[in-house]
């Protein structure tokens, strides 16, 4: 076919050569023998080029007849290859794309499992609540001094909490400096620090000279929240405290303030929690005993109260125009419940097992 | 305090049938902490009926024992019939022998059950089918006596096959109260039958009902020389018989409330104690040497108390003395020469009022907590004594025989209680809910407070058993607690706007959630320490770590010191972990290190206002230094090997990209330089820089840290001041207009000598290449081959990007000189060719 004859433009010609291409795109079966069939056709060298070259040489009113001729000739085959191509190419995608299945159950990992401890996650989470509120978080030191850990909160000096056997003293005992023993201290830095009103969140590490067993640490983590304003009530840390509990528990968690004694709040009280395990089924009824809450249908949470006068007076605020509300509680009695975390002891052991215990927003 | 319903009822007119439960519900809501109501006796099912003994035989035994088989009528409901008695009876063995024919006994049928779940069944013993048992007190759990079995009385009218639960005060609810501080009151069967009468709304009738007499110092001569004891009321009753036995009901109860019983006089006594709040004390006249006087201690003074051991007394300890020295610690506990023998006739009883302060001070120097100092460290109603001292002395006349000597002692004088004003709309105020002034009132006076209401002013005094009544919101507490606290209403207060998380408190969030998510695990260790613990890291004489602040009453011996670095902590925790097969471990802490300070004392200023500027100061420059640290130690593998690829060694890298990553959370950029410092290996420690300020070190562990702490070899750290990094960390940065013009690539490897840090040289081409270089990085570390022995190939790959067009190849080639020739002036680099 190719060749140094001149081309044969006649439309029997052009025709012959149309249909050698159609049939060698039709029958090339993959890419490659697709792009050898382009090649042959319609390559620099095919006879459908070396044609177009020859127009060239034809004369005068001929030449318009075989350019058009030609020219639709090509374009047939330009539609025929591309249609072919296109089939080609789907047929060969499709074939990739199943031979290409993978196994969408093998473990994948970035990297290794990090976490952060359920403690600091669940502080966060309990700031939060406040910090929505408008609330601000206050911090101190772990090292305090007494006075701000028990005179200033009217723990006076023969308070047995102040005693050896309670509290841990920084050596030698007579510089007054102990490791504080609740984070109370804050919301006394709080007063004498901050600007009136004050609403503010106390979160941190708290140590005692306490046993070390399923229930108690020595040391531990405590948020209590401090309010100092005008025409503040008991009332106002009800309402409080149940939005915390809410916000912890669940709506349909119910409180239940208990008056009790502490210095540093007048009137006090402790804030239960109705057992989540057995609703208060359990008590005086032996043959369902609950661990939860010990058969007593409720669940000791926290502390709180009414800032005595004497407190806000030792930081200096007018009595007459003030009142505030405290509160506290410990984050580990808190995950206890929330998370049913059974055991205190693996909260400080640091086992990477349960710091991975709780991802994300399961905390 | 444990009280007995049944005996709470003989002072508050309970509502029939209100369960020991029903009314601790009632005693919580009203402050009072009810720990668990016993339900005493209720284990204890099946037939235990009374039985007249009929006859027996004492039998020996060849292990010495003599038994009895006892023949006993149970009535005709459970006897069985016997050949010798008409009316039936059962056959029982014995082992006790304190009871004749005739007596009436508690018999435990077959099928019965008794305290603890013991069950009974007809069973042979010692050659006989005992069909039963009869019951010792500890058997039915009313006593702690096994030394006979029970003999009840014969007056009582019990007929054999009776119930004996209500002659032997079998089934009682006990209520268990943990009485806080402020409401020593309630230390009493009268305190509390006073709380159930007004939460119930049900007559309380005051035990306490003799007023006290003025001074008279007609009886025991007493002499009260502290104002720490400002009454003492003595009354001497002789003739008492010893040999007298304590009656059933006062020994149950005594037991029901959680004390023994052990003579007559002592267990009334404590009874009178239990029953009125007021401690009280028997001394046996014969002993008393002389007139009674109540002092404080002398330095270097002695006295054997009641449990025989001789203390030492101090100055501030309160005493009461005869001419003999001490013989009694006041209010805490008795002295033994004094004490009532099994021969006591002639007693004198002591009800006294003490100074709450002094009794707590005693109790603790001493360590003797005690029922009465128990109470007398809250405060006792010094109005009881009086009525105490006579509620005694009627029980030793009447149970003892004894007889009142009519003269008696009454030194000193209730104290008057505190006057106090307030306003009657406080408690509304401080409680949240609208409390009329009447209301008020009437609550108050209920309480037992003197109360004139004077247009909006209270004028108050509290009764002489709540001497915690004395500010103005300790009234309000009263009112709330008798209203309920569940009346209140529940209202979430307005806060005004906040200022959200400190710019410190954000950082470190974003720290520890970067971190986290980077792959390292947080743990949280107990921040004490040993010296031992710096020993082996290595750590210096003089190094900073060494400011300890060591604890004066530390947890454990072994850790007196708290700590000035996280690291020892971490490697516990790592010890703790791969002992229970957590081998691959990356974890991190961040928390307060302790450094001492100035050793200085903490000045405790007045309570009475805000302290003063210099005093605070003085506070703050008494405590250590504590900044945070943040810290992390890397073993095992990073990632195990897997379908995914090789396993990557967990290293030196992964620490050092953990600060890394911690700065890149707060927008810091962390240089690292070699370095040498505890406890890492001296070739493989970086400092970290941030701003041109040194915050921590990272790197692998020395290897005799490793030994020493047993930790996996290789095992990399970094510790750095958290609080320097925060501090540290850039504003707001800006953002530097990205460029749509095409990138211009560059590789270059340059040879430079080993001690040539491969940061400095990255450096010096960045310096060299200009603003046109868009980003730098190393991809390769080569030596050998061409590469000169002591030096080494790095290669970067440098991105070149102008903002405003398309760099020409001579422009970027241009740069890439540039950038190559200032690494060969700065740090001898050299360009290798490929």
């Amino acid at each position: 076919m190719p060749g140094d004859q001149p081309a044969d433009l006649s439309q029997t010609a052009i025709d012959d050569l149309v249909a050698q291409a159609l049939t060698a795109f039709a029958d090339a079966a993959t890419g490659a023998e697709l792009k050898a069939a382009r090649l042959a056709h319609t390559g620099d060298r095919s006879p459908l080029a070396l044609a177009n070259r020859a127009i060239g040489t034809i004369p005068g009113p001929e030449r318009k007849d075989a350019g058009q001729r030609l020219g639709a000739a090509r374009a047939q085959v330009g539609r025929a290859l591309a249609d072919r191509e296109a089939a080609i190419g789907a047929a060969e995608l499709a074939q990739r794309l199943a031979s290409e299945r993978i196994d969408v159950t093998l473990p994948v990992e970035l990297g290794p499992e990090g976490a952060q401890h359920p403690i600091t996650a669940l502080m966060d989470l309990m700031n939060d609540v406040f910090l929505d509120m408008g609330w601000e978080v206050a911090e101190g030191p772990e090292a305090e001094g007494e006075w701000l850990n028990f005179d200033a909160l009217n723990i006076g000096p023969d308070h047995p909490a102040r005693g050896t056997t309670d509290t841990l003293f920084v050596a030698p005992i007579e510089n007054h400096v102990v490791l504080r023993t609740h984070t109370s201290p804050v919301q006394i830095r709080s007063m004498l620090d901050r600007p009136l009103p004050i609403y503010v969140v106390c979160p941190g590490k708290v140590y005692r000279a306490d046993e070390f067993d399923a229930t108690h640490v020595p040391v531990f983590h405590q948020i209590e929240g401090l309010v100092v304003d005008q025409g503040i009530s008991l009332a106002h840390l009800k309402g409080t405290l149940d939005h915390l509990a809410r916000s912890m528990f669940g709506e349909d968690v119910e409180t239940r303030m208990r008056p009790h004694y502490f210095p540093f709040t007048e009137p006090s009280a402790e804030v239960d929690l109705l057992c989540f395990v057995c609703h208060g089924a359990s008590v005086g009824n032996p043959d369902a005993p609950c661990r939860t809450c010990r058969s007593q249908g409720w669940i000791e949470w926290g502390g709180c109260g009414v800032v005595n006068p004497r407190v806000l007076a030792a930081a200096g605020i007018d009595t007459d125009l003030y009142s505030g509300f405290a509160f506290g509680m410990g984050i580990e009695r808190t995950l206890m419940f929330r998370n049913n975390a059974a055991d205190m002891r693996d909260m400080v052991e640091g086992d990477v097992r349960f710091s991975r215990s709780l991802k994300g927003m399961a905390r | 305090m444990r009280a007995p319903l049944s005996w709470l009822a003989e002072h508050v007119d309970l509502p029939e049938g209100l369960t020991g439960r029903e009314l601790g519900e009632v005693l919580i809501r009203a402050g009072l902490e009810v720990e668990k109501v016993e339900e005493v006796g209720s284990d204890i099912t099946g037939p235990v009926v009374v039985g007249r003994v009929l006859a027996f035989v004492d039998e020996p035994q060849k292990n010495g024992k003599t038994i009895r088989w006892v023949q006993v009528d149970v009535g005709p409901a459970h006897n069985e019939p016997h050949p010798d008695y008409a009316q039936g009876c059962r056959s029982v063995v014995c082992g006790a022998h304190n009871f004749a024919v005739g007596d009436l006994v508690v018999v435990s049928l077959p099928g019965s059950v008794l305290s603890g779940g013991f069950a009974i069944a007809a069973r042979k013993t010692y050659g006989h089918v005992s069909d039963g048992m009869i019951c010792a007190e500890d058997e039915l759990g009313i006593g702690h006596d096994h030394t006979g079995i029970i003999v009840l009385p014969d007056d009582a009218g019990l007929q054999p096959g009776d119930d004996p639960a209500g002659v032997l005060h079998l089934r009682d609810d006990v209520l268990d109260i943990d009485v806080s501080p402020d409401i020593g009151y309630c230390l009493s069967i009268r305190g509390l039958a006073r709380e159930a009468g007004q939460n119930l709304g049900r007559t309380f009738t005051d035990v306490i009902d003799r007023p006290t007499p003025p001074t008279k110092l007609d009886g025991y001569p007493v002499r009260l020389d502290d104002p720490a004891c400002p009454l003492f009321v003595a009354l001497g009753v002789t003739g008492i018989d010893p040999s007298r036995p304590t009656p059933r009901w006062m020994a149950r109860r005594l037991v029901m409330a959680g004390m023994r019983s052990i003579s007559l006089a002592v267990d009334i006594t404590n009874y009178v104690m239990l029953e009125t709040g007021q401690p009280l004390h028997a001394y046996d006249a014969s002993l008393l040497r002389g007139p009674i006087v109540v002092r404080m201690a002398a330095p270097g003074e002695t006295l054997v108390t009641l449990d025989d051991v001789t203390r030492t007394l101090a100055p501030g300890d309160l005493l009461i003395t005869d001419d003999s020295g001490p013989i009694g610690l006041a209010g805490v506990m008795g002295g033994a020469s004094t004490e009532l023998r099994d021969t006591t006739t002639d007693v004198v009883i002591e009800a006294a009022s003490f100074e709450p302060v002094t009794i707590s001070r005693t109790l603790r120097r001493h360590n003797l907590p005690s029922e009465a100092s128990k109470r007398f460290h809250r405060g006792v109603d010094p109005d009881a004594a009086y009525s105490a001292a006579h509620l005694a002395a009627r029980l030793l006349v009447e149970l003892a025989g004894g007889t009142l000597s009519a003269a008696e002692t009454v030194a000193g004088a209730v104290p008057a209680m505190p006057v106090q004003a307030i306003d009657a709309g406080l408690p509304s105020r401080i409680l949240g809910l609208d409390v009329p002034p009447e209301r008020v009132v009437e609550i108050l006076r209920a309480s037992g407070c003197d109360v004139e209401l004077d247009g909006h002013r209270l004028s108050l005094v509290p009764p002489t058993w709540r001497p915690d009544l004395v500010d103005p919101y300790d009234y309000v507490e009263e009112v709330g607690r008798k209203i309920g606290f569940d009346k209140l209403p529940s209202v979430v207060p307005s806060a005004p706007v906040g200022r959200g998380l400190s710019a410190g408190q954000r950082a470190r969030r974003a720290i520890g959630a970067t971190l986290a998510d980077a792959g390292f695990v947080e743990v949280l260790t107990f921040p004490f320490g040993s010296a031992e613990d710096l020993d082996r890291l290595g750590v210096p004489a003089d190094d900073a770590r060494r400011a300890l602040v060591r604890l004066a009453n530390p947890l454990a011996e072994t850790a007196p010191y708290l700590r000035t670095s996280i690291l020892p902590g971490l490697f516990a925790a790592v010890g703790r972990n791969t002992s229970r097969g957590n081998d691959d471990l990356a974890l991190y802490e961040a928390g307060s290190v302790f450094l001492a300070g100035d050793g200085s004392v903490a000045p405790i200023p007045s309570v009475s206002g805000r302290p003063t500027s210099d005093e605070l100061t003085a506070i703050e420059a008494a405590l250590p230094r504590q900044p945070r640290y943040l810290a992390a130690v890397i073993c095992g593998q990073w990632r195990r090997p897997g379908w995914q690829g090789e396993a990557i060694a967990a290293g030196w890298p992964q620490a050092f990209a953990f600060a890394d990553r911690a700065a890149s959370a707060v927008g810091a950029d962390v240089e690292r330089r070699s370095a040498e410092d505890a406890p890492w290996h001296p070739g493989r420690c970086a400092e970290l820089v941030v701003a041109g300020e040194v915050v921590g070190h990272a790197g692998e562990l020395h290897p005799d840290v490793v030994r020493a702490f047993g930790l996996p070899e290789r095992t990399a750290a970094v510790e750095l001041d958290l609080d320097a990094l925060v501090r540290l960390a850039p504003g707001a940065g800006s953002i530097r207009p990205v460029s749509g013009h095409p990138v211009a690539k560059e590789d270059v490897a340059l040879v430079v000598p080993d001690s040539v840090a491969a940061g400095a040289v990255q450096q010096a081409l960045v310096d060299g290449a200009g603003e046109l270089l868009e980003s730098i990085s190393l991809f390769d570390v080569y030596t050998g081959g061409h590469v000169p022995a002591g030096h080494r190939s790095l290669a970067f790959a440098l991105r070149f990007r102008a903002p405003d067009r398309t760099l020409t190849d001579v422009e970027t080639a241009a740069a890439r000189d540039a950038a190559v020739a200032l690494a060969g002036e700065r740090c001898g680099a050299v360009l290798r060719a490929f």
